[in-house]
């Protein structure tokens, strides 16, 4: 018999350890070389294990959420199938099958996409766990039409209390006697019949943190807790910025991509960031010191299935309107399609965030960390403006933009937000070589 | 006087009503009860306790002059007792002040305002009391009914003079010289006996064919055989007519149409109960009833939004422990919790010598339900506790499904078995097959081994018998 450890590879420069997001296969499983085992997951990257070899899975090194060290051993293989070799690990495998089915509906909420909400994601029940959820109750006989369930008292003011029928409840105990176990698992395998009227639902998922999910959290727990962040919020006219937009995108080549407002936003950033270099900037608070980037590397917050990711475009200041918009797209599609490299999703010196149809009137954004300043979209709308004779049609857009007040004072941040809103207001400005 | 507004007002302070203000008080909830006499209703005052009182100093009493007279069997002998009632009375007296005073006490440390006065409903909302300083408006959110229940008039034998209800048997000054009960159940049979151990010619009298109608016949027998050993002449499928035109005696009718005269210096009409739905203004309110009772459902609501009702207006069986039952639950439900009525069983209790307890279902009810039973039953005089205790007549009977032995009753009549109810009706309400009762050690020597004894003789293997 021979084994086969597979450690946890070097997935990127200077990553000492990677967190363990998937597992593929699980004890006990027959793989072929190249099959998937695990996926990791590092800074901002998933890096997907394959098998370098063919056997059966005889141990798994890690758990679903577990960060591992580079190098330690997350995975063995037995590639000498003979016999003896597997008789020896049956009598562990059953233990440690129960653990990989057990850690299986967390894979899933790690999955499902975050914004759903958590009874979504209770129909999916993994068979597994249905079946051993299930597994006390068929013992409890059916209670003939109209018995009445037998209980105790503090059984019955429980289910009371739970919102539960207990006459939908099987009793495992003697003469059908309901007990707390038994209600324990009809609240665990959630109520099945749909009854009418309103109830309260007292069920408490547990979904771990993992993965993305928690590069998030700690992403912006450190940017609430080390910055104090200023938002400033300006409404900029697009009236004459969208009829530009209009007419380009009807006189475009057919191999361009079509314009949004983003590449405007980026061009116009670009410009005001010539004129105010602090704003493209990374704040090593501590080490004190402020690195200020001459290139304009502009973060695009996306929302993905898996959650929030932040795709880098390149040396905005280098690249013309038409460039921002196709390199804003293939980053897009890449970052929804999970394909997206670890250098493309980092790397930003200031980051733009937009909701698009859902931005609403005001946003507070918060600042990617260590970054010092972050432009918020919100929602284009035609609202009626005032012109001094009468109220005209404006399509008016909100900016809502936070700073690092540490290093950007108040003014100019605002001086910031006016020029970009001066750019877009007047999007010839844009364009003219100063 | 300024109005009064309040979350919940509590109108009566009987068990029912002290128990749900109490526990309302208890859940922050700003309570108010009103109670026209003194705190803890009929059962406090002119029920339950004064009566089981006057109860336990007649069996003094008769156990004291059977002494006297050489009968007792423990080898005590002493001189000729006397009674003197009007002291028997105060200590009477005594144990119900002091109730009073704890309840009133018990409603103040739960910060619920009590009010004394005669309450009157002016609308769903509203209530007058007539306080001795005068008319006193409270608004409340919610309201309680809990008026209870008064002794039952026979209108050809109105109370007053020589015919008294229990509340009037419970404050005389002398022990009757004859007494003629009218009504054989439980509160009739209580005050007969009592007055009887005290040296009272006592007669019974029951329109139906036995006494205590509402338990069966093997229950009652032990009863019945006590009150002719007791002297007690208890006649039956007999009706009352009224009182003798010198009112020296009731005139009653038998089956056969015969009347005849029973000489009685007192007569004592216990016919039953109706509930008190009279003079607090349940007219001004609309709330549905069922007879002569306040309907509701099972949570106390009645018919009118925000107006609960609980205790014997609600009606049968018209005790004190459902009604505080009633009352916690009502309390809870106006807090915002989640209860309904769901109690297995409501024991019941006489203080009749011997007592008899009924929790559940009699066998004849459980057949009648449908179900096929099992019955064990065990006998008191194969209680060697039972016999130390010279009580060796009556029995513990348990009534079970014959399919998973579920218990559905239990029911026994002998010396002290009131304080078995609490095993009684545990048992039932946790659901206990018999073999939960035939597999725990009840202490010897007890009469609960009676208890463990009936379930393990419907098992089909008691053991000492």
């Amino acid at each position: 018999m021979a084994e086969h450890v597979i450690k946890m590879p070097d997935v990127g420069e200077g990553v000492a350890e990677a967190e363990l997001v998937e597992w593929n296969v699980k004890v006990g499983d027959l793989v072929r070389e190249d099959t998937v085992i695990a996926a990791v997951m590092t800074d901002k990257a998933t890096v997907e294990i394959p098998s370098p070899v063919e056997g059966q899975i005889a141990w798994l090194g890690a758990e679903i959420g577990d960060t591992v060290a580079v190098g330690s051993p997350i995975v063995k293989i037995d590639v000498a199938g003979d016999a003896p070799a597997s008789e020896e690990l049956a009598d562990e495998a059953p233990k440690v099958d129960s653990k990989a089915v057990a850690a299986d509906p967390e894979e899933k909420s790690a999955k499902a996409e975050p914004a759903a909400p958590p009874a979504a994601e209770k129909k999916p029940v993994p068979a597994s766990v249905k079946s051993t959820a299930a597994g006390p109750t068929s013992t409890g006989a059916p209670r003939p039409e109209g018995e009445r369930p037998l209980a105790s008292p503090a059984v019955r003011l429980r289910a009371r209390e739970a919102g539960i029928d207990l006459r939908q409840v099987p009793g495992t105990g003697p003469a059908g006697r309901i007990s707390h176990e038994d209600l324990d698992v009809f609240i665990a395998r959630g109520r099945e019949p749909v009854v009418t009227g309103l109830r309260p639902d007292t069920s408490v998922e547990e979904i771990k943190v993992v993965g993305l999910r928690r590069r998030i959290a700690e992403k912006m727990a450190l940017a609430k807790s080390r910055i104090p962040h200023i938002t400033y919020i300006e409404e900029v006219d697009v009236t004459a910025l969208e009829d530009l937009r209009a007419s380009l995108n009807a006189t475009k080549r057919p191999d361009r991509a079509k314009l949004t407002l983003l590449p405007f936003l980026m061009r116009a950033m670009v410009r005001a960031i010539a004129e105010q270099p602090q704003l493209n900037a990374l704040y090593d608070d501590e080490a004190g010191v402020i690195h200020r980037h001459g290139g304009v590397h502009i973060g695009i917050a996306a929302q993905t299935p898996s959650g929030l990711v932040v795709p880098v475009v390149r040396h905005a200041e280098a690249r013309d309107l038409w460039d921002c918009a196709a390199e804003v797209n293939r980053l897009a599609d890449a970052a929804k399609a999970g394909t997206a490299t670890r250098e493309e999703l980092s790397g930003s010196t200031i980051t733009i965030t937009s909701l698009g149809a859902m931005g609403g009137v005001a946003t507070t954004p918060v600042i990617n960390h260590p970054e010092v300043a972050i432009i918020g979209v919100n929602k284009m709308m035609v609202r009626p403006v005032w012109d001094g004779s009468q109220f005209i049609p404006r399509k008016i857009m909100n900016l809502s933009s936070s700073f690092d007040h540490r290093v950007i004072d108040g003014w100019d941040a605002a001086v910031f937000v006016q020029r970009i809103k001066a750019l877009l207001e007047t999007p010839a400005l844009i364009f003219v070589e100063t | 006087m300024k109005e009064i507004s309040c979350k919940l007002l509590v109108i009566g302070a009987g068990p029912g009503g002290y128990v749900c203000a109490i526990r309302a008080g208890q859940l922050g909830i700003d309570t108010v009860i009103v109670e026209a006499g003194k705190p803890g209703g009929t059962c406090l005052n002119v029920g339950c306790i004064p009566s089981k009182a006057m109860i336990h100093a007649a069996d003094e009493y008769l156990k004291v002059s059977e002494m006297a007279e050489g009968k007792s069997p423990l080898g005590i002998g002493l001189s000729k007792p006397a009674l003197e009632l009007k002291k028997t009375v105060a200590w009477k007296d005594g144990i119900v002040g002091r109730l009073n005073a704890g309840v009133a006490g018990l409603l103040k440390k739960a910060k619920v305002k009590s009010l004394q006065g005669w309450a009157r409903f002016r609308d769903g909302k509203t209530v007058e009391v007539e306080t001795e300083t005068g008319v006193q408006v409270i608004r409340a959110e919610t309201i309680v009914i809990a008026t209870g229940s008064l002794p039952t008039e026979l209108p050809f034998l109105p109370f007053g003079g020589k015919v008294i209800s229990s509340m009037e048997a419970l404050a005389l000054k002398e022990v009757p010289k004859a007494l003629a009960v009218v009504g054989g159940g439980y509160i009739g049979l209580e005050l007969g006996t009592a007055f009887a151990k005290m040296g009272a010619k006592v007669t019974v009298v029951e329109a139906q064919p036995r006494i205590l109608p509402l338990y069966d016949a093997e229950l009652t027998r032990p009863v019945a055989k006590r009150l002719d050993e007791l002297g007690v002449t208890v006649l039956t499928d007999v009706k009352a007519k009224g009182l003798s035109s010198k009112g020296d005696a009731l005139l009653v009718e038998t089956s056969d149409g015969t009347e005849t005269r029973i000489e009685a210096d007192r007569v004592l009409v216990t016919v039953g109960r109706r509930p008190n739905v009279e003079g607090w203004g349940l007219e001004e309110i609309d709330v549905d009833r069922t007879g002569p009772f306040i309907r509701v459902d099972d949570q106390c609501r009645t018919s009118m939004r925000g107006i609960y009702a609980i205790g014997d207006v609600t009606g049968e069986p018209m005790l004190a422990h459902r009604a505080m039952a009633q009352g916690e639950m009502v309390a809870e439900i106006v807090a915002g919790h989640r209860r309904s009525w769901d109690k297995s069983c409501i024991p019941a209790v006489c203080f009749t010598d011997p007592e008899v307890v009924s929790a559940g279902l009699s066998p004849e009810e459980a057949r009648q339900g449908g179900a096929e039973i099992k019955v064990g039953q065990f006998p008191f005089s194969a209680n060697g506790r039972a016999m130390t205790l010279l009580g060796e007549s009556g029995f513990v009977r348990v009534v079970a499904r014959a399919d998973n032995h579920l218990v559905l009753g239990i029911q026994a009549v002998g010396s002290g078995v009131s304080e078995l109810s609490a095993a009684f009706s545990l048992a039932i309400e946790m659901g206990a097959r018999l073999e939960d009762i035939a597999g725990t050690i009840h202490a010897h020597p007890t009469q609960s081994e009676g208890f463990q004894e009936a379930a393990l003789k419907a098992l089909g293997h008691a053991l000492h018998i």
